[in-house]
C-alpha cells in the first residue's frame, strides 16, 4: 500500500517539471497524459479508485477555481452545485427510468437554473455577506435532500445505474478511471480557453477593481453570473457521473466539509492558476492518503496547512503567476 | 395544549435561544465593527469555551460544586482564557492580512475556524463529550406554563452581560475608543488612539462573550461537540445581520427575534424540526437579499 | 449652434441629506475641450460620477448626444460613448499593459463562453479584433511595445497615466472624461499631455472634458470653462472671460486651505 502511495505522489514530479520551463509545458503534459492513459493495468484496484477520485475533484476544483480564482467570489456552498448534478440524475434515472445521457443536460441546465437563482439577487452583495448566503445555500440543498422523499430522505438513493455508451457499458472502476479522466482534460481545455478570453479576462477585471471594470463597460454583475453559472455547471457535471460512477449517493456527500475540501484544493494549489489548482486537487485527495497513519490528525494538518499557506504564500503552492501567461 | 399556551412556551424557549444567538452575534458585530472582517471562526470559538468551560468546570468542582456557582467560575475562566485565544488568534493569522485583498482575509478565517474544529475533533475523537452539572429541574408555574430555573438563570446570565458590555462600551475609555476605531482607522491613529490595542480589545470582549455562550450552552444542553459551533455560528451572524451588522443594540435584538422566529416556526405545519435550519438559512438569505443593512445598521453611501 | 454633445440640465445630488451639487447646468459641445474648475470640496468629482453612472443624481437630466444617461449604470453609460479615467490611477494590477487596454473593447464586442470554448471563427476573429484596437490605442498614447508584455503597475508613473488614457480610448469613447490627469506628472510630461489631448480631439474627433487643478495647463488647453463652487455652477465661458468673473476670483480667495494658487 504504502508504495503504491509513492508512486502516486510521484506523478506530480513531471507537474512541477513543467513550472520549470514554460517550454516544457506541451511535451511534459502529452507525456503525463500518455501515462495516466495507460497506467491503470500497472496501478491496481486501490490507486485507480484515489486516481479516478483526484480526476473528479480536478474538475469539481476547475469549476469553482473559475467562481472563486477567476470572478474572486468566494463560494461556500460548492457542493451543492454537485449535489444537484448527482440528484439529477439519481432520481430521473433511478425513479423514473430516463437514460443517463438524457439527464445529463438537464443536470446542466438545472444547475445553471440554481446558478441564477442563488446568483441573480445575490451577487451585488459584498463578498463576505456572498459567502455567508452561498453557505446557507449549500446547507438548504443539503438538508433539503436529508428531508424530502423523492431524494430518498437520509440514506439516499441506490441502485442508479451505470450508462451505456455505444455498446460500452461503463462500469467497472476502470471504465470510470478513463471517463473522469476524459473529463477532467475536458475541464482543463475549457478553464484554459476560457481563461483566454474575452471573458475570461473579464472575470478578473471585476475581480480586481470592480469600479475601473464598471467604467470600462462591464457589466460585473453579468459577468459574475456568467463565472457561477458555468462554474455550477462544471460542479453538476461531475456529480452525474459521480453518481452513476458510485451507484448511489446520500445527502453526506454534499456537506459543508465537501464545499471546504474543493476550496482548499483551489486555495493551496493556487486560486486562478489552472495547473495550480490541478495539483491542488490532486493534494487533497492523495494527501489524506499518505497522512492515513495520522488518524484524527489528517484534518487537522490539512487545516494548518491551508492557515500556513494563506499567511505565507497566498498565491498557493503552485509557482509563478497565473496561468495563460 | 391551547394556542395561548403553545406560543407562551415558545416564547421562553424563544428567549433562552436568542440569548445565545444574541451573546455569540455580539462578537460578530463588534468585531466587523473594528476591522470589517467577518469572524468565520466565531463560532468554533464558542464551541471552543465551551470545551474550556467543561474543562474549568472539571477542575474546580470538586472545591465549588457544579451548580450555578461552579458554573459561573468556570465560564469566567473560559471567558478569559478564550478570549486571550481570540486576540492570539487576531494577532497570528488576522492582523497580518488587514491589508490584503478581502477574498484572503476570509479564508484565512475560514482556515482559522478548520484548525479550531479539527483540534477538538483530533483531541475528543469526534465524539460526544458529556457535561455534567448539578443543576436541577426546579422550575416555576405560571399557570400551565413551566419556565426552569435553569432558563431564567441563563436568560439572566446573559442580561447581565450585555448590560456590563453596554457600560463598557458607552462609559469606558476603551469602549469609546472602540466605537471611534470601528468609524475610522487612520483618523483614530491622528488622535493618538492604539488602534491596534483596541483592535486586540475587541476581540478579547467578543470572544469572551462567545465563550460565555459556549460554557452556558454545554450546561444547559449537557453536552458538546467539535461541530456544535458550526451551526450557531451561522445563525449568530443572521441575528447580527438582522440587527445590523456593527450595531451592538442590533444584535441583541436581531439574537432575540431569530430565536423567537426559529421557536415558533418551527410550530408551522409543514417546518417542524428538520426544516428548522432551512428556516434560518430562508431567514438570513432573505434579510442579506432585501435589506443588507439590518434593522439598526447604518446605510452606506449610496452607490449604483 | 448645434447640438451639445454632452448636456447636463438641473442636476441635484445629496448625500444622507447633505447637498453635494445643487440645480448644476453644464454642457459640452461636439469635439470641444472643456474644463470644469472649482475649489477642492466644490463637487467636481461628484458630478464626474454622475456623469458616468457611478452616483445617480436625485434630480436633472444627462443627455449624450440625444440619449439619456441619467438612469443607466456605469457600464451602460460607457457602452453609450462616456470613458473616463480615475483621479488616482485604477488600473487591474497582476494584468499587462495590453490586457489592461483590451478591457476597454469588453463593451464593443459579443463572443461569450460557448465561442470561447470553441475557439469559433468570429470569437478568434473578434480576439484579433481586441488586440488590434489595443496595441492601436497604446501606440497613440505613445506607449511603446517593448512595455506591453509588462505588469501595468511597474511603469513610471507617467506611463499609468497614459495608459488609463489608452484604456479609456479603447471603449471608443464620443467624449473622454478626465479627472486630474496632470496629477504628478513633471512639466515636460504635462507638455505631452497637452499634445496629447489636442491630438485625442483633433484626430479621433473626440469631446474632452477634464477636472484639473493646474491652472497653467487648464489655462492653455482649455477652450471652455467651468466653475464649480460648493456644489453650484456660478460661471461658465472662454478663458479670457473665467479669468476677469469676479465671482469665480472671489471664490478662489475666499477659499482658505493650501489650494488658493488659482493665478489669474
Amino acid at each position: 500500500m504504502a508504495g503504491r502511495n509513492i508512486q502516486a505522489a510521484r506523478l506530480l514530479g513531471p507537474l512541477a517539471a513543467v513550472a520549470e520551463n514554460p517550454r516544457l509545458r506541451g511535451p511534459a503534459l502529452g507525456i503525463l497524459l500518455a501515462v495516466l492513459l495507460i497506467a491503470p493495468p500497472a496501478l491496481g484496484s486501490y490507486a485507480t479508485v484515489i486516481l479516478t477520485n483526484a480526476f473528479l475533484y480536478v474538475v469539481l476544483a476547475l469549476g469553482l477555481n473559475i467562481v472563486v480564482g477567476y470572478a474572486g467570489l468566494l463560494d461556500l456552498g460548492y457542493a451543492a452545485f454537485f449535489a444537484v448534478g448527482a440528484y439529477t440524475v439519481g432520481i430521473l434515472t433511478e425513479r423514473f427510468g430516463v437514460n443517463f445521457w438524457v439527464t445529463l443536460p438537464i443536470a446542466l441546465a438545472v444547475a445553471g437554473l440554481a446558478g441564477v437563482i442563488i446568483g441573480g439577487p445575490t451577487l451585488r452583495l459584498r463578498s463576505d455577506y456572498l459567502a455567508i448566503v452561498t453557505l446557507g445555500f449549500g446547507e438548504i440543498v443539503r438538508i433539503s435532500a436529508r428531508n424530502m422523499k423523492i431524494t430518498g430522505s437520509a440514506s439516499g438513493l441506490t441502485g442508479i445505474e451505470q450508462p451505456w455508451l455505444f455498446g460500452w457499458h461503463i462500469a467497472t472502476p476502470r471504465d470510470f478511471y478513463y471517463v473522469f479522466l476524459l473529463l477532467a482534460v475536458l475541464a482543463v481545455f475549457i478553464s484554459v480557453r476560457l481563461a483566454g478570453s474575452r471573458l475570461g479576462r473579464a472575470w478578473l477585471y471585476v475581480r480586481y477593481d470592480e469600479d475601473a471594470a464598471e467604467a470600462m463597460g462591464i457589466d460585473r454583475v453579468r459577468v459574475k453570473l456568467a463565472a457561477y453559472i458555468i462554474g455550477a455547471m462544471f460542479g453538476a457535471t461531475a456529480g452525474a457521473f459521480f453518481a452513476v460512477n458510485l451507484g448511489a449517493i446520500s445527502p453526506e456527500s454534499f456537506s459543508f466539509n465537501q464545499s471546504v475540501l474543493i476550496l482548499m484544493a483551489v486555495v493551496l494549489g493556487g486560486m486562478g492558476k489552472i495547473p495550480g489548482v490541478i495539483l491542488g486537487a490532486f493534494v487533497v485527495i492523495i494527501g489524506p492518503e499518505l497522512l492515513r497513519a495520522a488518524g484524527d490528525l489528517r484534518l487537522l494538518i490539512f487545516a494548518i496547512f491551508l492557515l500556513l499557506i494563506m499567511l505565507f504564500r497566498p498565491s498557493g503552492i503552485w509557482p509563478g503567476r497565473r496561468a495563460g501567461r | 395544549m391551547s394556542l395561548s399556551v403553545i406560543i407562551a412556551h415558545q416564547l421562553v424557549n424563544g428567549l433562552v435561544l436568542g440569548s445565545f444567538y444574541a451573546l455569540v452575534a455580539l462578537g460578530y458585530t463588534m468585531i466587523f465593527g473594528v476591522i470589517k472582517l467577518l469572524n468565520f471562526a466565531h463560532g468554533d470559538l464558542y464551541m471552543v469555551g465551551g470545551f474550556v468551560g467543561f474543562l474549568a468546570l472539571s477542575a474546580i468542582s470538586g472545591v465549588v460544586g457544579s451548580g450555578w456557582g461552579g458554573i459561573f467560575l468556570a465560564m469566567l475562566l473560559s471567558m478569559i482564557g478564550v478570549g486571550c485565544l481570540g486576540v492570539l488568534i487576531e494577532r497570528i493569522a488576522y492582523h497580518p492580512m488587514l491589508h490584503a485583498p478581502r477574498l484572503s482575509i476570509l479564508i484565512t478565517a475560514l482556515a482559522v475556524s478548520l484548525v479550531l474544529q479539527n483540534a477538538v475533533l483530533a483531541l475528543t475523537g469526534g465524539q460526544y463529550t458529556a457535561f455534567h452539572t448539578d443543576l436541577g429541574f426546579g422550575g416555576i408555574h405560571l399557570g400551565p406554563i413551566f419556565i426552569s430555573y435553569n432558563q431564567m438563570v441563563l436568560v439572566a446570565t446573559a442580561a447581565g452581560l450585555m448590560v456590563a458590555l453596554e457600560f463598557f462600551v458607552t462609559h469606558t475609555q476603551y469602549g469609546r475608543a472602540m466605537r471611534a476605531v470601528a468609524i475610522d482607522h487612520d483618523m483614530c491613529r491622528l488622535m493618538g488612539i492604539d488602534v491596534s490595542a483596541i483592535i486586540g480589545v475587541t476581540f478579547f470582549v467578543g470572544t469572551a462573550l462567545a465563550a460565555a455562550a459556549g460554557t452556558m450552552a454545554g450546561a444547559y444542553y449537557g453536552s458538546l461537540w467539535y461541530f456544535m459551533g458550526f451551526l450557531i455560528g451561522l445563525k449568530a451572524f443572521t441575528a447580527a445581520v438582522i440587527g445590523g451588522i456593527g450595531s451592538i443594540p442590533g444584535a441583541m435584538l436581531g439574537g432575540l427575534i431569530l430565536g423567537l422566529l426559529e421557536s415558533f416556526g418551527t410550530q408551522i405545519p409543514g417546518i417542524g424540526s428538520a426544516w428548522k435550519d432551512v428556516f434560518a438559512f430562508a431567514v438570513l438569505i432573505l434579510v442579506l437579499v432585501l435589506k443588507p443593512t439590518g434593522l439598526l445598521g447604518k446605510s452606506e453611501q449610496e452607490r449604483m | 449652434m448645434s447640438e451639445n454633445l454632452l448636456q447636463l440640465r438641473g442636476i441635484g445630488l445629496a448625500f444622507a441629506g447633505h447637498t453635494v451639487l445643487q440645480n448644476v447646468d453644464f454642457h459640452v459641445a461636439p469635439k470641444a475641450i472643456v474644463s470644469l474648475i472649482g475649489p477642492n470640496g466644490a463637487g467636481k468629482t461628484s458630478l464626474f460620477n454622475c456623469i458616468t453612472g457611478f452616483y445617480r443624481p436625485q434630480r436633472g437630466s444627462i443627455v449624450l448626444d440625444g440619449a439619456a444617461m441619467h438612469a443607466l449604470k456605469p457600464h451602460a453609460v460607457t457602452a453609450a460613448g462616456i470613458a473616463r479615467t480615475f483621479q488616482n490611477l485604477r488600473l487591474f494590477r497582476e494584468m499587462t499593459v495590453l490586457e489592461n487596454v483590451m478591457s476597454g473593447m469588453h463593451c464593443r464586442t459579443r463572443s461569450g463562453a460557448i465561442g470561447a470554448i470553441l475557439g469559433l471563427p468570429s470569437q478568434r476573429a473578434e480576439e484579433r479584433e481586441i488586440a488590434a484596437r489595443a496595441e492601436e490605442c497604446l501606440r497613440f498614447v505613445g506607449l511603446e511595445e517593448a512595455l506591453w508584455q509588462r505588469d501595468a503597475t511597474t511603469l513610471a508613473y507617467g506611463h499609468q497615466r497614459r495608459l488609463e488614457i489608452a484604456r479609456a480610448l479603447a471603449t471608443r469613447p464620443k467624449l473622454l472624461l478626465l479627472d486630474e490627469p496632470a496629477a504628478g506628472l513633471n512639466a515636460g510630461e504635462k507638455q505631452d499631455l497637452i499634445v496629447l489631448i489636442r491630438r485625442i480631439r483633433d484626430e479621433a474627433g473626440i469631446g474632452v472634458l477634464l477636472i484639473e487643478h493646474d491652472t497653467g495647463l487648464v489655462m492653455q488647453i482649455s477652450e471652455r470653462i467651468s466653475v464649480l463652487d460648493h456644489g453650484v455652477m456660478i460661471a461658465e465661458g472662454s478663458v479670457a472671460e473665467i479669468q476677469s468673473n469676479p465671482r469665480v476670483i472671489e471664490a478662489y480667495l475666499g477659499q482658505d486651505d493650501g489650494e488658493a494658487d488659482f493665478d489669474l
